[in-house]
């Protein structure tokens, strides 16, 4: 019988690879239709570098220097056997993967300044935890860099704003941070809940594929208004100009208190790094987002 | 729009040549990476009237935190993208006096300190696009040093011997342009109609 800490934690280690190598099928897709798309001459340039770069990343290197804060989001089965072995796993996961692969040590103490130089301490990495029925467990890495983090945002509006002060929000943030966040962004948008569930709302739209249509027509419509307002606005690729500033914007939202319209802004970079697995209970794994684990 | 092979140490005369939209790929062994702490300790020294580890004279100074990894005992830099130049504008042109660096590297561009110091002491500030660590790495050939080590990786200076690093795309030169500054005259000028298309009155 395998060990199924081990199982584990070789499939985390195995999702860093992955993420932080090769993007998932839908980003490389649309940044490759952006590419063909633009015809101002440092837009495509910008471009074509991302990519080189990809094509290089994918023997094995990752395609980002900043391999971000590690965090994962797992799905865990009610009947999940091994749930109590994950959070460790994942810990010790993260450790070896900084060694291995390698990532750039990331996790850097706030009061004494001191980078613990193997990417975890104090709640890093972090998990976010979900309890579904089944009794499998789906793990998603996600490591975020921190030049699209610096410039997310959460914004407690007024209520009499309405929707068009939502859109506002999202639109003039973008057009403060310009090309800060390498651009083209993904933008992520949670409404309501409070100011933490609207920014994790915000996050957790990042993991959705860029080819997908959100199920409510009015969501799927602001969706698709942002992302042609914020590519009207010349921003371009690393904010140098040109076609594209976004790939794609994901709204979620969570009922509001009535006195509050919080607005949750997370901001991708291009290097939208994501990698899911399922491991079942007698500890079979698939690999969801790079199909075989490659 | 020209292309320019450079060789360090870059003279003030080659690097005063350079215009916006320029692309230039540098090789040499004056190329070091520098973030906030890195320019900080750089400056305190020269207060102090000390020499740094480096010459930084006729120098790219790059915005990277790179990833790097020690094989056989050597020290290799693995992905090196640039990071955001901004955070440097506090210092870059007390630097850029001081030392008299003639090409800074990074990604998002500089404010009009920077601009204004570019201009007096005959240097440009190059663009490379970010979050290309892997490609940026092929171009750094050698670490031939890690200093300041106890910054951490991220914040140390590497000592690096590049070849054909590039393409880097000036995007401030000695002449007072900026395309940053360009591009966001430009945005703002849009400012009405994509407020037209959210809905929202300007």
């Amino acid at each position: 019988m395998k060990d199924p800490s081990q199982v584990i934690h070789d499939c985390a280690v195995r999702l860093l690879k992955m993420a932080v190598t090769k993007l998932p099928k839908d980003v490389e897709a649309a940044l490759r239709a952006a590419e063909k798309s633009e015809d101002d001459p440092t837009a495509k340039t910008q471009l074509s570098a991302i990519l080189s770069n990809l094509e290089l990343a994918a023997t094995g290197v990752p395609m980002c220097q900043d391999t971000g804060v590690i965090i994962y989001y797992v799905k865990v089965g009610d009947k999940f056997p091994y749930s109590g072995m994950i959070q460790d796993a994942l810990v010790k996961a993260t450790r070896r993967a900084t060694e291995e692969i390698p990532l750039r040590p990331n996790a850097v103490h706030p009061f004494t300044g001191v980078n613990s130089g193997d990417n975890t301490g104090e709640k890093i990495p972090w998990v976010n935890w979900e309890i579904v029925p089944g009794d499998s467990v789906e793990i998603t890495v996600f490591p975020k860099g921190g030049g699209s983090e610096n410039v997310s945002i959460v914004g407690m509006l007024k209520p009499g704003v309405g929707l068009s002060g939502v859109k506002k929000l999202i639109v003039d943030n973008a057009m403060k941070y310009m090309g800060e966040a390498c651009s083209p962004n993904i933008i992520g948008v949670g409404i309501g809940g409070g100011a933490d569930i609207a920014i994790k709302i915000a996050k957790q739209q990042l993991l959705r594929p860029l080819d997908d249509t959100h199920p409510e027509p009015a969501v799927a419509k602001m969706e698709k208004e942002l992302m042609e307002a914020l590519n009207m606005t010349g921003i371009g690729p690393m904010g140098l100009g040109g076609k594209t500033t976004v790939l794609g914007v994901k709204i979620g939202y969570a009922m509001r208190h009535p006195a509050s319209l919080p607005v949750g802004v997370a901001v991708q970079c291009w290097a939208a790094r994501r990698s899911t697995a399922v491991i079942s209970k007698d500890l079979k794994i698939e690999y969801l987002t790079h199909p075989g684990g490659k | 729009m020209a292309e320019y092979h450079l060789t360090t140490p870059i003279s003030e005369a080659d690097a005063r040549k350079l215009k916006v939209g320029d692309i230039v790929y540098v090789s040499g062994d004056r190329v070091y990476t520098a973030r906030d702490a890195a320019h900080e300790r750089a400056l305190e020294l020269l207060k102090k009237g000390e020499k740094p580890p480096v010459d930084f004279s006729g120098s790219v100074v790059y915005h990277v935190g790179p990833v790097a990894w020690k094989k056989a005992g050597k020290w290799q830099i693995v992905s090196a993208g640039p990071t955001t130049s901004t955070r440097m504008e506090l210092f870059e042109d007390e630097f850029l006096r001081g030392y008299k660096a003639r090409i800074i590297v990074g990604k998002g561009g500089m404010g009009p300190k920077t601009l204004a110091a570019l201009k007096e002491v005959g240097a440009v500030y190059c663009s490379y696009t970010g979050g290309c660590g892997a490609l940026a790495a092929k171009g750094l050939k050698e670490v031939r040093a890690y200093e300041w080590q106890d910054l951490g990786m991220p914040e140390a200076l590497w000592v690096i011997t590049a070849q054909d690093f590039g393409p880097l795309l000036v995007t401030m030169d000695s002449h007072g342009n900026s395309l940053h500054e360009v591009v966001s005259k430009k945005v703002e000028a849009k400012k009405t109609e994509v407020y037209a298309k959210i809905g929202v009155k300007p």
